[in-house]
Protein backbone atom coordinates (compact mmCIF):
# COMPACT_ATOMS: atom_id res chain seq x y z
CA UNK A 1 0.00 0.00 0.00
CA UNK A 2 1.06 3.36 -0.58
CA UNK A 3 1.46 6.20 2.50
CA UNK A 4 1.89 9.78 2.19
CA UNK A 5 3.06 11.77 5.05
CA UNK A 6 2.09 16.10 5.40
CA UNK A 7 3.32 18.67 7.41
CA UNK A 8 5.49 17.98 10.29
CA UNK A 9 4.90 14.63 10.15
CA UNK A 10 6.93 14.20 6.66
CA UNK A 11 9.73 16.25 7.68
CA UNK A 12 10.27 14.26 10.81
CA UNK A 13 10.00 11.13 8.35
CA UNK A 14 12.04 12.88 5.70
CA UNK A 15 9.35 12.07 3.21
CA UNK A 16 6.55 12.50 1.77
CA UNK A 17 5.60 9.28 0.67
CA UNK A 18 6.21 5.35 0.32
CA UNK A 19 5.18 2.05 -0.25
CA UNK A 20 5.41 -0.27 2.18
CA UNK A 21 3.87 -3.66 3.23
CA UNK A 22 3.49 -4.63 6.76
CA UNK A 23 2.72 -8.30 8.29
CA UNK A 24 -0.58 -9.64 8.33
CA UNK A 25 -1.05 -9.64 11.66
CA UNK A 26 -0.65 -5.12 11.18
CA UNK A 27 -4.67 -4.72 10.64
CA UNK A 28 -5.74 -1.26 11.91
CA UNK A 29 -4.25 2.24 11.67
CA UNK A 30 -3.17 2.16 15.68
CA UNK A 31 -1.26 -1.15 14.48
CA UNK A 32 0.32 0.44 11.87
CA UNK A 33 1.16 3.53 13.27
CA UNK A 34 3.23 1.35 16.02
CA UNK A 35 4.35 -0.37 13.25
CA UNK A 36 5.76 2.46 11.42
CA UNK A 37 7.10 3.98 14.72
CA UNK A 38 9.70 0.66 15.02
CA UNK A 39 11.32 1.70 11.04
CA UNK A 40 13.70 4.03 12.69
CA UNK A 41 14.04 7.47 14.96
CA UNK A 42 12.47 9.99 11.97
CA UNK A 43 9.17 7.50 12.22
CA UNK A 44 9.68 7.09 16.09
CA UNK A 45 10.03 11.28 16.30
CA UNK A 46 6.81 11.89 13.96
CA UNK A 47 4.55 9.06 15.89
CA UNK A 48 5.80 9.90 19.34
CA UNK A 49 2.46 11.27 20.14
CA UNK A 50 -0.30 8.56 18.37
CA UNK A 51 -3.65 10.72 19.64
CA UNK A 52 -1.96 13.81 17.69
CA UNK A 53 -1.59 12.06 14.24
CA UNK A 54 -4.67 12.04 12.23
CA UNK A 55 -4.99 9.17 9.49
CA UNK A 56 -7.22 9.46 6.10
CA UNK A 57 -7.64 6.20 3.85
CA UNK A 58 -8.22 6.50 0.49
CA UNK A 59 -8.93 10.14 0.95
CA UNK A 60 -11.40 9.71 3.71
CA UNK A 61 -10.64 10.63 7.76
CA UNK A 62 -10.53 7.34 9.73
CA UNK A 63 -10.64 6.39 13.17
CA UNK A 64 -7.50 4.67 15.13
CA UNK A 65 -9.02 1.85 15.16
CA UNK A 66 -10.15 1.72 11.47
CA UNK A 67 -9.22 -1.36 9.54
CA UNK A 68 -6.70 -0.96 7.28
CA UNK A 69 -7.40 -3.83 4.42
CA UNK A 70 -8.05 -3.56 0.98
CA UNK A 71 -6.74 0.18 1.59
CA UNK A 72 -4.68 1.77 -1.80
CA UNK A 73 -3.48 4.47 0.07
CA UNK A 74 -3.06 5.61 3.87
CA UNK A 75 -2.10 8.82 4.89
CA UNK A 76 -0.72 10.49 7.96
CA UNK A 77 -1.03 13.73 9.54
CA UNK A 78 -1.22 16.18 11.73
CA UNK A 79 -4.35 18.10 13.04
CA UNK A 80 -5.23 20.21 10.35
CA UNK A 81 -5.27 24.00 10.03
CA UNK A 82 -6.38 25.29 6.78
CA UNK A 83 -9.30 27.74 6.57
CA UNK B 1 -33.42 22.45 -8.76
CA UNK B 2 -29.70 20.50 -8.23
CA UNK B 3 -27.46 22.58 -6.68
CA UNK B 4 -23.74 22.29 -7.90
CA UNK B 5 -20.89 23.22 -5.47
CA UNK B 6 -18.05 25.15 -7.34
CA UNK B 7 -14.99 23.70 -5.61
CA UNK B 8 -11.31 25.33 -6.40
CA UNK B 9 -7.84 24.66 -4.83
CA UNK B 10 -5.24 26.98 -6.15
CA UNK B 11 -1.86 28.48 -5.52
CA UNK B 12 -3.43 31.83 -7.42
CA UNK B 13 -5.38 34.10 -5.92
CA UNK B 14 -9.24 34.73 -6.72
CA UNK B 15 -11.38 37.82 -7.20
CA UNK B 16 -14.05 37.72 -4.23
CA UNK B 17 -16.42 40.22 -6.60
CA UNK B 18 -16.00 38.23 -9.85
CA UNK B 19 -16.81 34.96 -7.62
CA UNK B 20 -19.96 36.53 -6.32
CA UNK B 21 -21.32 37.80 -9.78
CA UNK B 22 -20.57 33.87 -11.16
CA UNK B 23 -23.41 33.10 -8.49
CA UNK B 24 -26.01 35.82 -8.64
CA UNK B 25 -25.38 37.96 -11.96
CA UNK B 26 -28.69 37.24 -14.24
CA UNK B 27 -30.64 35.62 -11.29
CA UNK B 28 -33.74 36.79 -9.79
CA UNK B 29 -34.31 33.69 -7.76
CA UNK B 30 -31.32 34.77 -5.50
CA UNK B 31 -32.09 37.31 -2.72
CA UNK B 32 -28.66 36.82 -0.18
CA UNK B 33 -25.15 36.29 -1.08
CA UNK B 34 -23.01 35.46 1.69
CA UNK B 35 -19.35 35.54 1.43
CA UNK B 36 -16.49 35.16 3.72
CA UNK B 37 -12.71 35.51 3.00
CA UNK B 38 -10.17 34.35 5.29
CA UNK B 39 -6.86 36.95 4.67
CA UNK B 40 -3.57 36.24 6.35
CA UNK B 41 -2.74 38.19 9.07
CA UNK B 42 0.46 39.95 9.68
CA UNK B 43 0.85 38.23 13.23
CA UNK B 44 0.55 35.18 14.76
CA UNK B 45 -0.40 35.39 18.24
CA UNK B 46 1.43 38.65 18.77
CA UNK B 47 4.60 37.80 16.87
CA UNK B 48 5.20 39.45 13.56
CA UNK B 49 4.84 36.68 10.33
CA UNK B 50 6.77 37.09 7.35
CA UNK B 51 4.40 35.05 5.52
CA UNK B 52 2.48 31.53 5.71
CA UNK B 53 2.61 28.70 3.44
CA UNK B 54 -0.24 26.27 3.13
CA UNK B 55 0.80 22.54 2.54
CA UNK B 56 -2.27 20.48 1.44
CA UNK B 57 -2.86 17.00 0.30
CA UNK B 58 -4.18 16.96 -3.16
CA UNK B 59 -7.26 14.64 -4.09
CA UNK B 60 -8.23 14.51 -0.25
CA UNK B 61 -8.93 18.65 -0.20
CA UNK B 62 -10.73 18.25 -2.76
CA UNK B 63 -12.64 15.15 -1.82
CA UNK B 64 -13.51 16.69 1.78
CA UNK B 65 -14.43 19.72 0.90
CA UNK B 66 -16.95 18.70 -1.36
CA UNK B 67 -17.92 16.20 1.56
CA UNK B 68 -19.22 18.91 3.25
CA UNK B 69 -20.39 20.88 0.76
CA UNK B 70 -22.94 18.20 -0.27
CA UNK B 71 -24.15 18.32 3.59
CA UNK B 72 -24.52 21.84 3.31
CA UNK B 73 -26.73 21.97 0.10
CA UNK B 74 -28.40 18.69 1.79
CA UNK B 75 -29.08 20.70 5.15
CA UNK B 76 -30.23 24.23 3.64
CA UNK B 77 -31.85 25.52 0.45
CA UNK B 78 -28.64 26.85 -1.14
CA UNK B 79 -28.81 28.43 -4.62
CA UNK B 80 -25.45 28.17 -4.73
CA UNK B 81 -22.17 27.28 -3.40
CA UNK B 82 -18.52 28.34 -3.97
CA UNK B 83 -15.32 27.42 -2.30
CA UNK B 84 -11.80 28.58 -2.85
CA UNK B 85 -9.02 28.03 -1.00
CA UNK B 86 -5.25 28.54 -1.99
CA UNK B 87 -1.92 26.58 -0.60
CA UNK B 88 1.22 27.71 -1.23
CA UNK B 89 3.13 31.17 -0.06
CA UNK B 90 0.47 33.80 0.76
CA UNK B 91 2.07 37.22 2.38
CA UNK B 92 -0.12 39.21 5.25
CA UNK B 93 -3.10 41.29 3.65
CA UNK B 94 -3.49 38.27 0.75
CA UNK B 95 -6.24 35.96 0.25
CA UNK B 96 -6.45 32.52 1.66
CA UNK B 97 -9.89 31.12 1.43
CA UNK B 98 -13.24 31.75 -0.14
CA UNK B 99 -16.94 30.58 1.01
CA UNK B 100 -19.98 32.01 -1.04
CA UNK B 101 -23.38 30.72 -0.53
CA UNK B 102 -26.48 32.39 -2.07
CA UNK B 103 -30.25 31.79 -0.97
CA UNK B 104 -33.40 33.20 -1.36
CA UNK B 105 -33.30 34.38 2.12
CA UNK B 106 -30.49 35.05 4.73
CA UNK B 107 -30.35 33.01 7.23
CA UNK B 108 -29.55 29.68 5.07
CA UNK B 109 -26.86 32.23 3.40
CA UNK B 110 -25.24 32.74 6.82
CA UNK B 111 -25.48 29.14 8.54
CA UNK B 112 -24.23 27.54 5.63
CA UNK B 113 -21.16 29.71 5.22
CA UNK B 114 -20.29 29.36 8.77
CA UNK B 115 -20.84 25.43 8.86
CA UNK B 116 -18.53 25.32 6.06
CA UNK B 117 -15.85 27.38 7.17
CA UNK B 118 -16.02 26.05 10.67
CA UNK B 119 -15.07 22.85 9.26
CA UNK B 120 -12.98 23.72 6.88
CA UNK B 121 -10.53 24.76 9.74
CA UNK B 122 -11.13 21.07 11.47
CA UNK B 123 -11.30 18.80 8.86
CA UNK B 124 -9.90 20.43 5.46
CA UNK B 125 -6.38 18.31 5.19
CA UNK B 126 -4.49 22.18 4.59
CA UNK B 127 -1.52 22.83 7.19
CA UNK B 128 -0.26 26.12 8.22
CA UNK B 129 3.33 27.05 8.24
CA UNK B 130 4.60 30.40 9.20
CA UNK B 131 7.87 32.24 8.53
CA UNK B 132 9.31 34.70 11.11
CA UNK B 133 12.25 36.53 12.14
CA UNK B 134 13.03 33.21 14.19
CA UNK B 135 12.32 30.82 11.48
CA UNK B 136 9.38 28.81 10.14
CA UNK B 137 7.22 26.59 12.42
CA UNK B 138 3.98 24.00 12.05
CA UNK B 139 1.03 26.34 13.37
CA UNK B 140 -0.62 24.66 15.76
CA UNK B 141 -4.25 23.48 15.60
CA UNK B 142 -6.85 25.28 18.12
CA UNK B 143 -9.31 23.49 20.27
CA UNK B 144 -11.76 26.59 19.75
CA UNK B 145 -12.19 25.33 16.19
CA UNK B 146 -12.86 22.33 17.09
CA UNK B 147 -15.83 23.59 19.65
CA UNK B 148 -17.08 25.84 16.40
CA UNK B 149 -16.98 22.86 14.08
CA UNK B 150 -18.65 20.19 17.00
CA UNK B 151 -21.95 22.23 17.24
CA UNK B 152 -22.75 22.01 13.74
CA UNK B 153 -23.04 17.63 14.59
CA UNK B 154 -26.57 16.53 14.78
CA UNK B 155 -27.50 15.38 18.40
Amino acid sequence: MKVKYFAWVRERIGKAEETIEPPANVRTVDELIAWLSGRGDGYAYAFEKPKVIRTAIDHAHVKPEAAIAGAREIAFFPPMTGG
Amino acid sequence: MTVAATIRIQQADFDVAQEIARLSAGRTDVGAVVSFTGICRGTEGSEPIAALTLEHYPGMAEAEIKRHADEAIARWPLLGLTIVHRFGRIAPGENIVLVVTTSSHRQAAFEAAEFLMDYLKTNAPFWKQEESARGTSWIEARDHDDAAAARWTKS
